[in-house]
């Protein structure tokens, strides 16, 4: 069950499985394990990230194509919602208008974009994104009457999904991990007492698990997709293009196709970003800067695996925001105002970052979860197995 | 020139082809006849356009002038797609294979035109029965010959009128050779068209029919292949070198 939920395309490391998991109960049970504000966005922030970065792998590691306007799409949804509630009001009528108006503006450009392809190739067509993706930009930030210019917009969500929307009137109770872990470490003797915490459960919380239950169906989807024929066929094109055509595949077709259903993806998450967020504007949702993060968690990750997007946002977003706090509790532990202490000093914080990127790509050049999974084949080679003759009779591509 | 099969129907005509890669004028006006049912092998030295032609048959190289029928179709100008849904299977030089996709779905992505009919993949399966042991193994893991057979045994999966080969023992074994000219044979006796580009002249002289040789961009001869398999001055002036040289 579990492999047809999957598609078939199961880990295949249990390193991988074991890490996939943990993120999974992480972020399920996130708001009863992980208090506070910054944690609760952060688990937020990596549903939205899932979402974005598996739809750029779709593009740039199942097909090969290199776009920097994903960011564009991200920013459509996001700004067609913040637009529809700041004009229609904050109900979901508005929402859902505003995300169907998105999405429409979404498959058109992304239509043209995907024509395109069929002129411009390769570093060529990344280039043309880019220009498109900052002419956007730039339209954005100049139409100040409509969107906010650089000041940005407030997204007024609807009352269900503020933090005013209690469901339940009594608190539920929650199990701090860090502060658990934190109590053992100093040899608490109630360590158990001391990381248990009410939880409210508010209309953020009801749209965090949206947003959850929203990557997790996407992420479920998009694996359906790679594992299909479809999915085949754009491997093929990955592979080789000429061949998969003279296989009698229409490739501009496929490619067109999986640039709409990329952006469509960027757009929602962009929708669910807005409603989270509740401000949008061009540097949280537009910026070439956040263009290169997406890449990085893609690479980071593993390209073409789909699983590295769940792995390649989490880790990155858990750096990016606690890795000041983990350089002060080492200078903490270094002698004042030696060295090394200023040098991991947490406002060095963004070196320590860069490097750590430097050595995720030295050490796992085929990102998290492709290193994960060769070294597992080779684990997997290495003991004697009797070789097993397959059965040709399936003929499904994802049996 | 003139075909010199005994089967008048063509299952290829290319009149007057000329075809450039970038500036360089490859085919200068190609000639060619592939008669329906039989093997046809081209010939010719490195550089004579024997892989420009097949590229160009596929609609992979764009053509200038000339045409190319296929059948009762005029093909010329169609997208490559449309030539392969008409029925034109193209086998790539260099084992052009899927590696990072199995076996299994290497055939199943060539199976355009739905499911794979169980009878004809016993028969491929019979036929290369390598593809059968490593059914769900990564393609880009086979050797050399077995790559060769699944970049066939891909092209048959569904039937075909026409079979286009580049050069499908290069890099190859002489044992694995003789194992794909058993599965050629095969095919030939199936009645499928075939025309394959091949270097080897021995391997040519074992499967052809009929025979075209190419030099400068232009075939320069049609025949039997019975007939320059027997004729040593005629192999010395087309191809430029003795039987023994091709061994």
């Amino acid at each position: 069950m579990l492999s047809n939920l999957l598609s078939g395309d199961l880990p295949r490391s249990r390193r991988l499985t074991a890490a996939l998991l943990a993120i999974l109960l992480a972020l399920a049970f996130g708001p009863f394990l992980f208090p506070g504000v910054r944690a609760f966005s952060m688990m937020g922030m990596i549903c939205v990230f899932i979402i974005l970065v598996a739809s750029y792998d779709l593009m740039l590691g199942y097909t090969h194509i290199v776009s920097f306007a994903h960011t564009m799409f991200f920013g459509i949804g996001a700004y067609g919602v913040a637009m529809a509630v700041g004009t229609w009001g904050n109900s979901f009528g508005s929402v859902l208008l505003g995300m169907a108006g998105a999405l429409l503006l979404t498959i058109v450009l992304a239509l043209l974009l995907g024509l395109l392809s069929l002129r411009v190739k390769a570093i060529f067509f990344a280039l043309v994104t880019l220009a498109v993706a900052f002419a956007f930009l730039s339209l954005v930030t100049q139409l100040y009457p409509v969107t906010g210019g650089e000041d940005g917009m407030r997204v007024r969500v609807p009352r269900e999904l503020g933090p005013a929307f209690r469901p339940l009137e009594q608190s539920l109770w929650g199990f701090s991990l860090p502060d658990f872990c934190s109590a053992l470490v100093s040899g608490s003797a109630t360590a158990w007492d001391d990381a248990l915490f009410q939880v409210r459960i508010n209309g953020r919380t009801l749209m965090y698990y949206v947003a959850f239950g929203t990557a997790l169906l996407v992420f479920l989807f998009l694996l359906r997709v790679v594992n299909s024929p479809f999915g085949k066929v754009l491997q093929a094109i990955r592979e080789n293009e000429f061949r998969a055509q003279a296989l009698g595949y229409n490739t501009v077709l496929y490619r067109t196709s999986v640039v709409i259903l990329s952006a469509c993806l960027a757009c929602l998450a962009g929708v669910l970003f807005a409603l989270i967020n509740r401000y949008v504007n061009p540097e949280n949702t537009l910026a070439f800067e956040l263009m290169v993060f997406i890449l990085l968690m893609c690479v980071m990750g593993g390209m073409g695996t789909l699983y590295g997007a769940v792995v390649g946002a989490s880790l990155f977003l858990l750096a990016q925001n606690y890795l000041q706090d983990l350089l002060k509790l080492l200078v903490t532990q270094l002698p004042p105002d030696s060295g090394l202490a200023n040098l991991v000093g947490p406002e060095r914080w963004l070196l320590w970052f860069g490097l750590l990127f430097v050595l995720s790509v030295y050490f796992f050049p085929a990102g998290v979860v492709g290193q994960l999974r060769r070294w597992s084949a080779r684990r997997q080679q290495n003991n004697p197995v009797v070789e097993v003759v397959a059965k040709p009779g399936s003929q499904t591509l994802s049996s | 020139m003139s075909g010199a099969s005994g089967n008048p129907r063509a299952a290829l005509t290319l009149s007057g082809i000329h075809a450039n890669i970038d500036q360089y004028h490859i085919l200068e006006g190609v000639d060619l006849v592939v008669p329906a049912g039989e093997l046809t092998v081209l010939l010719g030295r490195n550089g004579a356009g024997k892989s420009t032609t097949l590229r160009t048959i596929m609609g992979l190289t764009t053509i200038k002038a000339g045409r190319v029928r296929f059948g009762d179709h005029d093909i010329t100008g169609w997208p490559t797609p449309r030539i392969a849904r008409a029925g034109i299977a193209f086998v790539p030089e260099h084992m052009g294979v899927f590696g990072q996709l199995t076996v299994r779905e290497n055939l199943v992505l060539a199976a355009i035109n739905g499911p794979m009919d169980e009878d004809r993949l016993a028969w491929l399966l019979d036929l290369f029965p390598p593809l059968k042991k490593f059914w769900d193994r990564p393609a880009g893991n086979l050797s050399g010959g077995q790559k060769q057979m699944l970049a066939i045994g891909r092209a048959v999966i569904e039937p075909r009128q026409l079979l286009l080969i580049d050069e499908p023992t290069k890099g190859l074994a002489p044992a694995i050779i003789n194992d794909l000219a058993d599965a050629l044979e095969q095919l030939k006796a199936e009645k499928v068209s075939i025309l394959l580009v091949e270097q080897n002249f021995n391997f040519s002289r074992r499967l052809g029919q009929s025979v075209a040789v190419m030099n400068d961009g232009r075939v320069v001869h049609t025949g039997s292949m019975a007939e320059l398999a027997t004729d040593d001055a005629l192999q010395h002036r087309l191809l430029g070198l003795g039987l023994g040289a091709h061994q």
